[in-house]
């Protein structure tokens, strides 16, 4: 996992040097599109294979439902906070 | 939109040729999926590192109260999971975190996670971050109403910088799509981080 957390900055770092060459960071873009279709495609083999998690596919999909639900009032709730802070009357 | 059928088609025809049987003996993906995952976090990384908006909108400090809408988009969303889980008989408080922790970025955080812990869980985080996002796109207007300009931002978590910034932009108000890109750049960067954080606390 940290090598991945890695090849995440050493990204970062090269796109920043590499900025003035747009041509390469939409060359980027477009692989990583093809890097995620591989890999869901790869989980999809995974699950289509894994006796296991298809039978369990609904009740995966309700606790992704579930925690979706949290996750959404949870974050809309919290910038509720920002409501309180003071305004400048600037616009 | 678009995007995500064509992601759930992806996996769904991945299920489908897993499911056929078709697969040639001893071939198991997932002895290549790490340097893929090597390749397409470098990708990402250069994708965000080359992006001019990027690199604006995370110097652009007119304004401290909207950069406090990350951390409290964070804060909430990991509460909300880690609340809701307790509802959930077989997940563990951890699992949820990790799942929460893909605020909407369901590519990433859903091979990252099957990489890190288990296809089940990746699964989960697959579904659930693809949920936040289409939520987003469908809620917009209606969070705009009830609970502010900020609510699409915060309910579209890392997306609010490219698949759900139109829909934030058109019922929040041009003004928001600064705010919506501070908030979706900081927590794309946090993604990775944060699912690397929670699975190996």
């Amino acid at each position: 996992m940290a090598i991945i957390l890695l090849c995440f900055i050493a990204g970062i770092v090269i796109g920043r040097l590499a900025r003035p060459f747009q041509s390469l960071i939409r060359l980027a873009d477009r692989l990583t599109m093809g890097w995620v279709y591989a890999l869901l495609f790869v989980l999809g083999l995974s699950v289509g294979t894994n006796g296991e998690v298809l039978a369990n596919f609904g009740p995966l999909g309700l606790q992704a439902g579930v925690l979706t639900a949290g996750a959404i009032v949870g974050s809309v709730a919290a910038v509720q906070l920002l409501g309180l802070w003071p305004t400048r009357p600037d616009r | 939109m678009k995007s995500s059928l064509i992601i759930l088609a992806v996996f769904g025809a991945g299920i489908g040729v897993g499911l056929s049987g078709q697969l040639p003996a001893g071939f198991r993906p997932a002895d290549y999926t790490e340097y893929v995952l090597y390749a397409l976090l470098l990708c990402v990384g250069i994708s965000i590192g080359g992006d001019r908006h990027v690199w604006s909108a995370l110097r652009d400090r007119r304004n401290l109260r909207w950069g406090l809408v990350p951390l409290l988009v964070t804060i909430g969303t990991l509460a909300g999971a880690a609340l809701v889980s307790r509802l959930l008989s077989d997940m563990p408080l951890r699992d949820a975190l990790a799942v929460g922790a893909g605020f909407g970025y369901y590519s990433l955080s859903s091979v990252l996670i099957t990489q890190a812990h288990s296809e089940a869980l990746g699964v989960v985080a697959l579904l659930s971050n693809l949920m936040r996002e289409i939520s987003t796109l469908l809620l917009a207007p209606l969070l705009v109403r009830c609970c502010g300009r900020l609510a699409p931002i915060a309910c579209g978590g890392a997306t609010a910088m490219d698949s759900t910034l139109p829909v934030i932009a058109r019922f929040a108000g041009k003004e928001y799509a600064v705010v919506a890109l501070f908030s979706g750049v900081t927590l794309t960067l946090a993604v990775p981080v944060l699912i690397f954080a929670i699975l190996s606390a």
